[in-house]
């Protein structure tokens, strides 16, 4: 019991460094599409340095929690609020979102035909400095950080000439996204079971470029269904998502736990509460 | 869709036209109506002989006997002819030595629209006949052109001073009886470009017409007639403007191209003309005949179009494939918003044995646009091994505009081939999402979305011009969404 007590006062510190490098503060979260209640009351805490698993089962809302993050239309928030970087996200454009340094990778990337991923990638980059009052990147310039990303993601100089996504195998567009990210260097970045329908080889080079873009001043959120992923992406917390909230947090132990127990034990207490 | 993507996707604001200002400057504007006094009137005005004349008349008996076409799946506007005035100059000198005695309110009108008539300031590399209203007002760097052997000047100057070659040639490929336009502008055309490219040579510069309708109550009928002798080579472009104005006007043009043996010509068009209101009151009727024949062996007439202006678009630049070997591309983006309606396509028939020809047309359609791909491939019983791509794309932007294919194909040679894909898409809200999630606001994100979507097309273009297309392509689309 005395222990407890401790605690106490390393909570209070913690509570202190929070508040400085405080990125993402959920309250209180909820959304409907279409008239169904996705999510229903998320709370969630995401600081600069850090990497949150957020793991479930199909249909428990993990995708949706990205998708209102990053302010897709077809989502109606009900209710709660989002801080990012002391901003109230929910007032925020997607765009804006984008500018203010908000990145998700893309469950099912998009093709756009015609459109060459470098130019989409100079557009992106330059609309996102604009909005920090920042003048176009040279050409020379935009060049080197292109050949410089590309060789820090292992990404296929061929594919980056090429029209955006257009053609690309399921790999491909995955290491794309994350070719994105290492270009457009968010703040935090969300990535939305970027692990599915990758062969172990992208695996690991898709995690090997995330673990070298992570640093003390990004956050990184991993939506994933597996714990395969989190072996390679070391997660400092894992929540578990069911039926529209989180219901259990832990660290990286808890993704094991799942992987050897499954969801239905964590399922059943929801159930019971609900009824 | 959910109710705000589709108010983003369909919302529709009226972004001025931005050529739209008038030039104030003093006109000599023949009598509005046709008659056969006017048609003697024209040529009177530009001094031509008397066969010309005579041809000119031909081509007023033909209009008078053709019916307007009933065809077209668009309520074809009554065009009044008789309220048109065929005729309009400015007013001082008729032929100009220098730019010196051009009037400085027409130099600063060319300014105005990017085409800069002093020849230090011009694009390197791109020669310009300046088309104002009826007349052509300045032609730069002929010159330079004349050491080789071009001949590129209006074409009133060529009928004076090359008459063998206009005689032989005018109405070579669109006979003054063709359809009622056409004939209309046998009749009553006014000027408009000569070019004529002596064999084997290369023409070191591109080639460009600027057409701008300026006066009220004007109709423009140029007519460009573009001849290549055997091994020669030339690219040339076309754009043009006119102020906006509430009454319809009507621009009926004629070109002619004549490649023979082992010659090319490229001919691309960047048509901005005034498109009307969003209410669609006012804008060009555009209703042209273009048409090249490639006469000899191995010869090559490649179009390129970029159609983003007019209230009414009606064409279909053809190649009459008669030499052996020869072969005819088509390369269109055709853009129509708020009610403007286009209505373009090709014709290419295949004459010769091994003719090719390929045709991408790529149709975008916002607000209430109609966009139709209207195509003729014909391949005659003595085209052995001919063969036809054809791919026609249609893009939609919102849910009140639309897209229709006419692909017309007939052959009378078993050993063609002829390959036809088209496909329809709508912009979709993914992609602009997704766009929008990369910080791409979404008007950027439209223009980037359709500028690849007629990246093939726009390729094709000449580099300069390919650069201002795009742009052209995005002020055109701006406000139709969100």
């Amino acid at each position: 019991m005395q222990r407890n007590k401790i605690p106490f006062a390393d909570l209070y510190i913690k509570e202190k460094k929070h508040r400085k490098e405080d990125m993402l503060s959920i309250k209180n979260l909820q959304a409907k599409v279409e008239d169904k209640q996705i999510l229903k009351g998320i709370d969630l805490q995401v600081n600069a340095g850090e990497i949150h698993a957020i793991m479930g089962p199909n249909g428990s809302g993990k995708s949706s929690l990205a998708s209102v993050l990053a302010g897709r239309e077809s989502y109606e928030v009900t209710g709660g609020q989002v801080t990012f970087d002391g901003k109230d996200l929910l007032e925020l454009s997607p765009e804006d979102r984008a500018r203010e340094g908000l990145f998700l990778a893309f469950q099912y990337p998009i093709e756009i035909p015609g459109v060459s991923n470098i130019n989409f990638l100079r557009t992106a980059l330059n609309e996102i400095r604009a909005y920090r009052n920042e003048p176009p990147l040279e050409a020379k310039e935009f060049l080197r950080l292109t050949r410089e990303k590309q060789k820090l993601v292992e990404f296929d100089a061929k594919l980056a000439n090429r029209s955006l996504n257009e053609g690309f195998s399921g790999g491909e567009k995955k290491r794309n996204e994350i070719f994105q990210l290492a270009m457009l260097e968010p703040k935090l970045a969300i990535l939305d079971e970027t692990d599915s329908g990758l062969d172990i080889d992208a695996l690991r080079v898709v995690s090997n470029g995330v673990n070298k873009l992570r640093s003390n001043k990004n956050a990184f959120i991993v939506i994933t269904h597996y714990q395969r992923l989190l072996d390679y992406i070391v997660p400092d917390f894992v929540h578990v998502l069911y039926d529209g909230r989180i219901v259990k947090s832990g660290t990286k132990e808890l993704a094991l736990e799942l992987e050897e127990r499954g969801y239905d034990w964590i399922k059943e207490p929801v159930t019971s509460e609900s009824v | 869709m959910d109710n705000k993507s589709a108010d983003i996707l369909e919302e529709y604001s009226d972004k001025e036209y931005e050529f739209g200002f008038v030039t104030d400057i003093e006109m000599e504007v023949a009598p509005k109506g046709l008659s056969e006094e006017t048609v003697h009137y024209i040529s009177a005005k530009k001094e031509e002989p008397q066969w010309l004349l005579e041809w000119r008349l031909k081509g007023y008996h033909s209009f008078l006997k053709q019916p307007e076409p009933a065809w077209q799946n668009f309520e074809l506007p009554k065009v009044d002819f008789q309220d048109i005035s065929y005729y309009a100059a400015p007013k001082s000198k008729a032929k100009y030595k220098s730019l010196d005695e051009v009037d400085p309110e027409l130099i600063s009108t060319f300014e105005k629209l990017g085409i800069p008539l002093s020849e230090q300031k011009l694009l390197a590399g791109v020669a310009v006949d300046a088309v104002f209203d009826s007349v052509s007002v300045a032609t730069t760097y002929k010159e330079t052109l004349k050491e080789q052997g071009i001949i590129f000047c209006s074409i009133s100057e060529a009928v004076k001073e090359h008459p063998e070659l206009v005689q032989k040639y005018l109405g070579s490929v669109v006979p003054h009886s063709d359809n009622i336009y056409a004939a209309l502008n046998a009749a009553a055309f006014s000027d408009g470009s000569f070019v004529y490219i002596p064999k084997g040579v290369r023409c070191p510069m591109e080639l460009s017409t600027y057409f701008r309708i300026n006066t009220e109550n004007t109709g423009q009928f140029e007519r460009t007639l573009i001849i290549a002798d055997e091994g020669s080579y030339v690219s040339y472009l076309e754009g043009c403007t006119a102020p906006k104005r509430d009454e319809n006007q009507l621009h009926a043009a004629v070109v002619e191209l004549i490649a023979l043996e082992n010659a090319e010509i490229k001919y691309s068009t960047v048509q901005n003309w005034y498109p009307g209101d969003k209410d669609g009151n006012g804008g060009i009727y555009n209703f042209v005949t273009k048409r090249g024949i490639c006469k000899g062996a191995h010869s090559k007439i490649s179009w390129t179009q970029v159609e983003t202006g007019s209230a009414i678009t009606w064409k279909y630049p053809s190649v009459i494939l008669q030499g052996d070997y020869s072969s005819g591309e088509f390369y269109s983006v055709a853009v129509t918003k708020n009610k403007q309606i286009a209505d373009t396509g090709t014709k290419m028939f295949h004459i010769g044995k091994q003719t090719k020809s390929r045709i991408i047309s790529k149709g975008i359609s916002a607000g209430e646009g109609q966009n139709s791909y209207r195509g003729l491939v014909h391949v005659g019983s003595k085209a052995e091994q001919a063969r036809n791509f054809t791919q026609c794309d249609s893009l939609l932007i919102g849910d009140r505009c639309g897209a229709h294919t006419f692909p017309y194909i007939e052959s009378k040679n078993k050993t063609a081939t002829i390959e036809h894909e088209a496909t329809t898409s709508k912009i979709g809200e993914d992609q602009i999402f997704y766009l929008n999630q990369r910080g791409i606001d979404t008007e950027k994100a439209v223009a980037l979305i359709v500028n690849g979507y007629a990246k093939e097309v726009l390729n094709q273009l000449p580099m300069e011009f390919a650069v201002e297309a795009q742009k052209l392509l995005s002020i055109s689309l701006e406000g139709s969404v969100g």
